[in-house]
């Protein structure tokens, strides 16, 4: 379980990442979020996303047409 | 520029100012900030628009035979005669930005209230300014004003530069 859940879904590029990043400027050092988006892009998005940031991509699955992320944030 | 807390920098020289080319700027701008790095945008020529505090975008199929329309289950173009219609650049604005809401596109407003909200660097070009008669009363707070040179600079320290 996430410590935070951020509802993306219906949203396009780029703003799932902006949203994703301001939740987890928010959260403390070690804190998880939780993304869902539909927006098939977000899948390659958030992995870059991960890799550039450090914020660690730390699960990743599919529902139907809905992508859920979880991101923790680095310390 | 690598600064010290070790981020990358990337700036955009930003020429236009129709609806659609507004979005690369602050797409790109709003993201890399997100990803922490350091973000400069240089708005010269048409590009000032985008910094005015009034924004009334628009666009035109004129002179743009790439751009098609999602239509009746296919796309549809516009012969240029059609933007001198009275009416048809007013519509194809109108169109653009109904298929954006629809498609969860964020509006060029929102993009750029981003933008200024992740320290975005935005530099409007004094000659331009000058040309086109405008006055930093005109513009959205928070922005500077520099020429090539206050660009040039900005451009030798960081790590992607973009011409848009």
């Amino acid at each position: 379980m996430a410590d935070q859940t951020l509802d993306a879904k219906g949203l396009n590029c780029p703003l799932p990442i902006l949203k994703a990043k301001k939740a987890l400027t928010a959260l403390p050092a070690g804190a998880t979020l939780e993304v869902l988006a539909t927006d098939p892009g977000a899948v390659k998005d958030f992995a870059a996303f991960s890799r550039t940031t450090g914020h660690e991509l730390v699960e990743q699955s599919v529902d139907g047409n809905v992508y859920r992320f979880v991101l923790k944030r680095k310390a | 520029m690598t600064d010290s807390s070790g981020s990358k920098s990337m700036s955009i020289i930003v020429t236009k100012g129709s609806l659609d080319w507004a979005y690369p700027p602050f797409i790109l701008s709003t993201t890399a900030a997100a990803m922490g790095l350091n973000v400069t945008l240089f708005f010269t020529f048409y590009g000032l628009s985008l910094l005015l505090k009034d924004l009334d975008l628009k666009m035109t199929p004129l002179g743009n035979p790439a751009m098609k329309m999602p239509m009746m289950g296919g796309h549809m173009g516009m012969p240029n005669f059609a933007s001198m219609i009275p009416g048809v650049d007013a519509g194809a604005t109108v169109m653009m930005q109904n298929m954006m809401k629809k498609k969860g596109v964020a509006s060029i407003p929102e993009l750029r209230a981003l933008a200024l909200e992740s320290e975005v660097r935005m530099i409007a070009c004094q000659m331009t300014m000058d040309l086109f008669e405008y006055t930093l009363d005109d513009m959205i707070p928070g922005i500077e004003l520099g020429g090539a040179a206050t660009y040039i600079e900005v451009a030798t320290q960081s790590e992607i530069n973009l011409f848009i």
